[in-house]
């Protein structure tokens, strides 16, 4: 009868998280940002079919970096998460902090009791009722919760990413100053990203009930060519290991999202 | 409340039906038939009529419980999502319920699929819903309603009528609905050409209803006392677009207007 075969839990931790952290490395960064108009969702996403960034609910919006079948699989589970809720109760009940904490629980759960953990970081983003504040939740594989006040970047080159962003993003600025930003803050000093390689959404205070709105490849390409312009003051080296592939899939021009009619529904008495 | 999760061979894919279902939170049909003393109240006269850009939907406002009025304010036109408009007739809270149901559908599919269904897809699934409430109808809830939308594919305006089976039928020019359907369907039916503009596809709906109101005692006209206005949307490539409080006051100005000169001085006979 040979030996039990003992791994310390430390361990076997260690081993998981290093595990999800080389597979999230391996993908491209995001970067979510609270502005004047709202709150921006930028991705580099060279395909423009298989998405990073989508709508959850009225105001909320998810992204996710890593394994694209992973993080989709959640996107899928939080937009019904979202509309059971507000099926049952009511489309005000609707909310980031309960859904980032689904979320969390689910992605621990994985994390400890599963084989192999969730390769995935995620971002759920509220856009404030008027009055309110903006809310950014960046939750990573372990079901860690992070309540980001400003900005989050998400993704395996996260620390240099947001040590650039966060000299060139204020919180004032316009959707598309945030976007210029994001974009030259992604692709770092030594090299530029082209408007077919970055995904972008706004969750737009001004859009009626469903805020979320993608930017039109005009928009970025506005964007992606002032970004050009300014590039350059980027600090420190970009340190990507590996080149991303979480996403492809061929090129093809992406619809907007449509906005409906700032409808209550039928509201039975 | 734990993330909605399900494995590959069980998942309900972008059906929200099938999702509230699985998660146990669909309704229950009634076990019997309805007591006569429990008269729910009932929505009546819907229509839909296309037009040179789309199509217009309406509805009076009225409820109705046995010979009594329950309701003055209600609506039977809602946008089902951008592009399309349900309006209903029949028991007012399944009616209800299943537009409800059908707005989350579209959203729930749009948003997990990344994209719109069909025109000819948010139909079908209308009529499945229809289908699948035929047992609350069986015990005395029918709810039938019409469909209308702008089909972004052909670029046209497009409406369905359907029975209480969830049988689907495309018409071609004008549909109508509920108790007053026959007085409005015949108004529509008279007033109406190809091409006709969206003004005058406003006054058609609104003559028809007024018309329908002045037969049928179940649909309720104008109240200009209490400023309730029948519900009249257009859907065109612009999308769905309600009829505003103040065009309306204006039309039916125009319309008592035109009635008024029709019947001359003496108010005797003649009709608009």
């Amino acid at each position: 009868m040979g030996m039990p075969f003992y791994v310390a839990p430390e361990q076997v931790m260690k081993d998981r998280a290093d595990y999800a952290r080389k597979g999230i490395a391996r993908g491209r960064s995001l970067i979510a940002a609270i502005c004047a108009d709202g709150i921006l969702l930028c991705a580099e996403n060279p395909s423009a079919t298989l998405r990073k960034i989508s709508e959850i609910y009225d105001r909320i919006a998810f992204a996710g970096v890593g394994r694209y079948n992973e993080f989709d699989q959640l996107r899928v589970a939080g937009v019904r998460h979202a509309d059971l809720k507000g099926y049952s109760y009511s489309r005000e009940d609707v909310d980031a902090r309960s859904l980032a904490n689904a979320y969390a629980q689910s992605l621990g759960q994985v994390f400890t009791h599963e084989m192999k953990p969730l390769e995935v970081e995620i971002l759920v983003a509220e856009v404030a009722e008027p009055g309110g504040r903006d809310q950014l939740f960046h939750i990573l594989y372990d079901g860690t919760v992070i309540d980001e006040p400003a900005r989050a970047v998400l993704g395996g080159d996260a620390e240099a990413i947001a040590g650039r962003f966060e000299e060139t993003h204020s919180t004032d600025a316009t959707v598309a100053e945030a976007l210029a930003a994001a974009v030259t803050a992604l692709a770092g000093p030594d090299r530029t990203l082209g408007a077919a390689e970055v995904e972008a959404a706004v969750l737009d205070r001004g859009n009626g009930r469903r805020s979320f709105r993608r930017l039109t490849d005009e928009e970025i390409s506005a964007a992606v060519g002032s970004a050009d312009t300014s590039s350059g003051d980027g600090a420190g080296a970009s340190g990507r290991s590996g080149d991303g592939d979480d996403a492809p899939g061929p090129e093809a021009a992406g619809a907007p999202a449509d906005d409906v009619p700032d409808d209550e529904g039928p509201a039975p008495s | 409340m734990t993330l909605p999760t399900f494995s590959p061979h069980d998942d309900p894919g972008p059906d929200f039906a099938g999702l509230v279902r699985r998660v146990g939170l669909a309704p229950e049909p009634p076990a019997g038939a309805l007591s006569a003393d429990l008269l729910p109240p009932h929505g009546t006269t819907v229509v839909a009529v296309r037009y040179a850009d789309g199509v217009v939907m309406a509805g009076d406002r009225r409820a109705t419980s046995g010979n009594l009025i329950s309701h003055r304010t209600i609506e039977k036109v809602f946008p089902a999502d951008r592009y399309s408009g349900v309006a209903i007739a029949g028991a007012a809270g399944p009616a209800v319920e299943m537009v409800t149901l059908f707005q989350l559908q579209l959203e729930h599919y749009e948003k997990v699929e990344g994209q719109h269904l069909s025109l000819e897809g948010k139909a079908n699934q209308l009529s499945q819903m229809v289908r699948s409430h035929l047992p609350a109808a069986m015990q005395g809830l029918a709810v039938v309603p019409l469909f209308a939308g702008y089909d972004l594919h052909r670029g046209t305006g497009r409406l369905f009528q359907y029975d209480v089976t969830g049988g689907r039928y495309e018409e071609q020019d004008f549909a109508s609905s509920g108790s007053g359907m026959l007085h409005a369907g015949t108004v529509v039916k008279l007033g109406f050409r190809r091409e006709l503009e969206r003004g005058d596809v406003v006054d058609l709906a609104l003559k028809a209803l007024w018309t329908a109101a002045d037969e049928d005692s179940a649909t309720g006209g104008p109240d200009a006392r209490r400023g309730i206005w029948p519900v009249i949307a257009t859907i065109s490539a612009d999308g769905y677009q309600r009829v505003g409080d103040e065009e309306m006051a204006t039309r039916f100005a125009a319309l008592l207007e035109a009635d008024r000169e029709v019947r001359g001085a003496t108010g005797a006979g003649g009709s608009i």
